[in-house]
């Protein structure tokens, strides 16, 4: 799972008959310090998640777990953010050089 | 999923039995804002669309649920044809 932002929506009519009913919105992922990483990208929605919301997002055929008649979605928002807390030691594994 | 423009079409007759009948696109990836990103993509039209559409591509196992495309070697699958798009 990745964090993402809302950052707009799309809109299509014609589409798998299975997508009917459910929001696309436009995320662009970020890092755990919420900078901007990669590029935007569309999710489906099962959160109700609204514009400029922090939320996170998952990858992959489990994108259509979500949603009982499973459509054919690859990333899909599955939560929103309350509040982050990343270590000031940052996340990075130390390593050592050898000796 | 991703936005992209279809830019092309692709013939093969050589091919999986299971892909017979498909029809396959070439896809250029495309930013919310309308500009070109890098890289192409073929990819198994399931929603009927045209030349220059802009449109919504589903990529990995996801693809075989697409219509029509359970069970079938595919990896990328256009699923819809984008309206709009607004950036807030």
């Amino acid at each position: 799972m990745y964090f993402g932002r809302v950052v707009g929506r799309v809109w299509s009519t014609v589409k798998d008959s299975r997508m009917d009913g459910h929001r696309l919105l436009v995320i662009q992922p970020l890092t755990p310090e919420l900078k901007n990483t990669g590029k935007p990208l569309i999710c489906a929605d099962c959160t109700g998640a609204g514009a400029g919301e922090l939320i996170y997002w998952v990858r992959g055929k489990e994108a259509s777990f979500p949603f009982t008649e499973e459509p054919p979605f690859d990333t899909t928002v599955v939560g929103i953010v309350d509040t982050v807390h990343v270590s000031s030691a940052g996340h990075r594994p130390v390593v050592r050089r050898k000796s | 999923m991703i936005l992209a423009r279809v830019v092309g079409t692709v013939v093969a007759t050589r091919k999986d039995p299971r892909l017979e009948g498909k029809k396959l696109l070439i896809l250029k990836p495309v930013s919310p804002d309308g500009k070109d990103e890098a890289g192409y993509v073929v990819s198994v039209d399931t929603v009927s669309a045209g030349y220059r559409e802009r449109v919504i591509a589903v990529a990995g196992s996801s693809a075989r649920m697409a219509d029509g495309c359970k069970d079938t070697p595919v990896d990328n699958a256009i699923i819809g044809i984008v309206d709009d798009v607004s950036m807030d």
